[in-house]
């Protein structure tokens, strides 16, 4: 049965070494959209990234992808549904001993019997999408680190997946490749019918990309809403996090003692 | 007290990750057993590998078995000479090599040049992302990365433990016949009329296949379960030289005594 929402995540606790990091998260990622999650580092983006993959396994709650609760698969079934999906690494993690071809090739080789004439053509025209037909003989050693996301990304979209998750995609660009990438996300999401799942801290990039946005602090989601609705919005976290503001509900100091106790300064009267 | 607690604390946690540790290690052996008919059945991912592990250590191998075949042959000969038995120096050359030095020196050479190899690169593709990404593309990295990896190594191992052998041979000859003046017919015919293939060869071949199966396994193991970074990697490849080298010499011990003894 198929659902107006690709990905539903309900009432989900996560647990690492005894130290909670999500506590109850809710949301819902409609078919075809871009939705970004944001919040700050160590708020749990990536861990809740890797509950929709499967690679972590939740105390409490479904994460159901395409109406299949991830968290209660087989491995097989587990593997059976990755083949449909496709996820860009913080960065990139291409294969250093193979080329930019045979990264890309890599997934087709593995899932598909198709030959290697074939392989060849859809090897180039997803490089081809990317930008980087011309760079196919190139190692990852010799590809900036722009070059190496968007490699990374047309392997991503090799197999054509319905949903493609991206792990911080803008971190260390410069401008150009950051908006390169970005133009990129929205534009093969588009063209390839699939959605778009995108875990970030860059948020002037997002919100001209994105269609909707979920806010992760300590464990849950704190805010949400359309790029219009979050820049509008008057919750002070949301505030501070889109205007970079140095203090407000995440402190700039570390939870400490007065720093008259620390450096032995008697307070004066 | 409280020494006394945060003692039985220490050996506490120390037990309990030796064995969380010697589980995860049993499991991945299983899985790395269990996926290796993919490797087999693709079978050049096992043949690349046997070129990283295997054509890469034939020039550390052969030189050493070399040189130590010179010196088996200089104090081979000082000693047997004391006993006027010079004679019998390609009998000792020969056991020493096909019994004792080629499997487990090979063994240790192998775990300081292919073993830490192959942890660090395996522990780099996890700090990377590498493994992380191939279980998101729904390929099993035991199957693509572990298991071709093993059964490069311990079809590696006997071969260039022979090859050791061999030259060690070829050294005890040079400096033995050739430089001392040994008779060459007494070198190489008591060397034929003492060496057992079942005894002393059959045994040879067994060490150095037990010994390929437990350093390719821990420097896997290291590897695999190494912390993601640079600290953890290089900890990790530390721990495959020291764990394996002890390995290896009480493996030598058990098997000696099984082999060897009446």
């Amino acid at each position: 049965m198929s659902s107006d929402n690709l990905v539903e995540i309900k009432d989900l606790h996560f647990t690492y070494d005894r130290r909670p990091i999500l506590t109850g998260i809710n949301l819902s990622i409609p078919r075809g959209k871009v939705v970004a999650i944001m919040g700050g580092s160590g708020s749990g983006k990536t861990t809740l990234l890797r509950l929709i993959g499967g690679q972590l396994k939740p105390n409490s709650g479904t994460v159901k992808v395409d109406g299949e609760v991830v968290n209660e698969m087989s491995h097989k079934e587990l593997y059976a549904l990755r083949r449909r999906m496709g996820m860009l690494f913080q960065f990139g993690a291409l294969y250093t001993d193979l080329s930019v071809y045979d990264n890309v090739a890599f997934p087709l080789r593995e899932h598909t019997n198709l030959t290697e004439s074939m392989i060849h053509d859809l090897v180039l025209l997803k490089l081809n999408a990317v930008g980087l037909r011309g760079a196919h003989k190139l190692m990852p050693a010799d590809l900036s680190g722009g070059m190496a996301r968007r490699v990374a990304l047309a392997r991503a979209i090799a197999l054509d997946p319905m949903l493609i998750m991206y792990d911080e995609p803008f971190t260390g660009l410069d401008p150009i490749s950051l908006g390169v990438t970005g133009n990129l996300i929205r534009r093969l999401n588009d063209a390839l019918g699939a959605t778009s799942i995108m875990v970030t801290h860059d948020v002037q990039e997002s919100l001209q990309i994105v269609d909707y946005i979920y806010f992760v602090s300590n464990g849950q989601i704190v805010a949400q809403g359309t790029p219009d609705e979050i820049r509008n919005t008057e919750l002070p976290f949301v505030h501070q996090f889109i205007y970079g503001e140095i203090d407000g509900p995440v402190p700039f100091h570390y939870p400490a003692d007065p720093i008259a106790r620390d450096l032995q300064v008697e307070a004066r009267g | 007290m409280n020494a006394l607690t945060g003692v039985l604390r220490y050996l506490g946690n120390y037990a309990i990750s030796s064995v969380w540790r010697l589980g995860y290690g049993a499991r991945l052996f299983l899985l790395t057993l269990l996926y290796s008919g993919e490797s087999f059945k693709r079978f050049q991912l096992v043949l690349k590998e046997l070129y990283s592990i295997g054509v890469l250590s034939l020039v550390i191998i052969m030189v050493s078995g070399l040189f130590v075949g010179f010196v088996l042959g200089l104090q081979g000969y000082n000693t047997l000479e004391k006993y006027g038995s010079e004679q019998a120096l390609g009998i000792l050359v020969a056991l020493s090599l096909v019994r004792e030095l080629g499997p487990v020196v090979t063994a240790l050479l192998f775990a300081g040049r292919a073993g830490t190899a192959i942890t660090a690169e395996i522990g780099l593709m996890k700090a990377t992302e590498q493994l992380s990404a191939m279980e998101m593309m729904a390929v099993e990295p035991v199957a693509r990365v572990v298991a071709p990896r093993f059964w490069a190594g311990v079809i590696s191992m006997p071969l260039l433990a022979a090859l050791f052998s061999t030259m060690g041979v070829f050294g005890g000859y040079i400096v033995g016949v050739v430089l001392i003046g040994v008779d060459e017919g007494s070198f190489w015919s008591q060397m034929q009329s003492s060496v057992d293939f079942h005894e002393d060869i059959l045994n040879g071949v067994i060490k150095s296949f037990v010994f390929a199966v437990a350093v390719t396994a821990i420097a896997l193991l290291e590897g695999y379960d190494s912390k993601p970074t640079a600290e953890g990697v290089s900890r990790a490849t530390t721990r495959t030289v020291v764990t394996s080298s002890l390995m290896v010499l009480f493996l030598d011990f058990i098997l000696t005594s099984l082999m060897f003894t009446s």
